[in-house]
């Protein structure tokens, strides 16, 4: 993944202003978990989207405003949620430890 | 057909991985997931560049699949198990295309490339090179492709089944969440669709339901398993995933997959669009 800066994907290219972006890193310890899997829900609990980590362990969605939940699910571990609210020019950051 | 026909589980490609007519087949959304690592001996698939017609908005023909899966080293008798990332979305929709063109013997890696990797199994990047063979497709089976018109008439008559997620179903998006906004000139879904998420028929791992499950999740929703069923979502990879449950799983005769979906219809002029949650009116 090149270009991912240390705190978040890098956003070159990406009107933040026009979308809901919704992104960050997995990780076991300090470790990043490259391969995990990040399930985007909505606020009833339905699938939206979902995307594997990159090898440093970051994802990023591209969704509406609202309330979303996180749901990750790595090797060897738990599936581990997370709620998260996301807007129109702002990016929401999220580190999730498995 | 039924699961025990269609679906192969992690284990018994473990099992077949040296059978010599077992052709594991990887396809997925993000081509470059097959060389960063694969399941051993998995060819590859790209559904862009192998399965679309490089001009026209349309699939390989017959001649293009048959050079494709000759210039791949597939075999007619061949048992050909597809999977892939994203819950098997892709991998669904080259099945799909494997029995519209005929092939005999084709499943799903149940949980595909997600359920292989949670399970910590092992993957390579040794690409796999199989010697040509003379591959013959048969004519498009029909039965399972639904077009435009057809979709149509099908309004308050048929089953039809959106199985996009309920915010692109209602119009609020226009495209999977984890994709920039873009595709259809319009947003919203066919009239009288009822809205059953492709989602809903995989477990988290990507595996897919019980029978009883499936059966009761498409009875709640309105199905009527009496009718033909057509099912589209934005470009007919999730819809496959559906036509996968309904018509391979299920066993479900008349199940249509309509993969101009809904960046054909909410392209088209002059057709009835419903808004919202509910299904709308014929």
């Amino acid at each position: 993944m090149c270009g991912a800066k240390k705190g978040g994907l890098d956003l070159k290219g990406v009107d933040v202003d026009k979308e809901a972006v919704i992104q960050g890193q997995v990780l076991r310890g300090e470790e990043p978990v490259g391969g995990a899997y990040v399930r985007l829900l909505d606020s009833t609990g339905e699938f939206t989207a979902e995307v594997p980590t990159s090898a440093t362990g970051h994802f990023r969605f591209f969704a509406a405003p609202g309330n979303w939940t996180l749901r990750t699910l790595a090797p060897k571990a738990d599936p581990v949620d997370r709620q998260v609210v996301a807007q129109y020019g702002e990016v929401a950051e999220v580190a999730v430890t498995v | 057909m039924s699961r025990e026909s269609a679906l192969v589980s992690a284990d018994w490609v473990e099992e077949h991985k040296n059978d010599a007519d077992v052709v594991l087949i990887e396809v997925d959304e993000d081509v470059s997931a097959y060389d960063a690592g694969h399941i051993a001996g998995a060819i590859k698939l790209d559904w862009k560049q192998d399965l679309q017609d490089p001009v026209r908005r349309d699939f390989v023909n017959k001649e293009q699949f048959q050079a494709l899966l000759s210039d791949r080293g597939v075999k007619n008798d061949d048992t050909v198990v597809l999977y892939g990332g994203n819950n098997n979305w892709f991998a669904a929709y080259a099945y799909w295309y494997f029995k519209l063109y005929g092939h005999s013997d084709v499943r799903l890696l149940d949980g595909g490339r997600k359920r292989w990797e949670l399970d910590s199994r092992e993957l390579t990047d040794e690409v796999e090179k199989r010697e040509a063979t003379e591959y013959t497709a048969q004519d498009p089976d029909l039965n399972v492709r639904a077009f435009r018109d057809e979709v149509g008439e099908a309004i308050g008559v048929k089953n039809l089944v959106d199985v996009r997620s309920p915010d692109e179903y209602a119009g609020r998006l226009l495209a999977p969440a984890h994709l920039p906004q873009e595709q259809a000139q319009r947003a919203g879904h066919i009239p009288t669709a009822a809205n059953i998420p492709w989602s809903k028929a995989a477990n988290d791992d990507g595996t897919f339901r019980s029978d009883d499950e499936l059966k009761e999740l498409y009875a709640d929703a309105g199905v009527d398993f009496g009718k033909d069923t057509i099912a589209y979502c934005r470009i007919g990879e999730r819809s496959a995933h559906t036509w996968f449950v309904l018509h391979e799983i299920l066993g479900q005769a008349n199940v249509k997959n309509y993969d101009g979906s809904w960046t054909e219809w909410g392209s088209l002029v002059g057709v009835p669009v419903a808004l919202g949650d509910e299904p709308g009116k014929a």
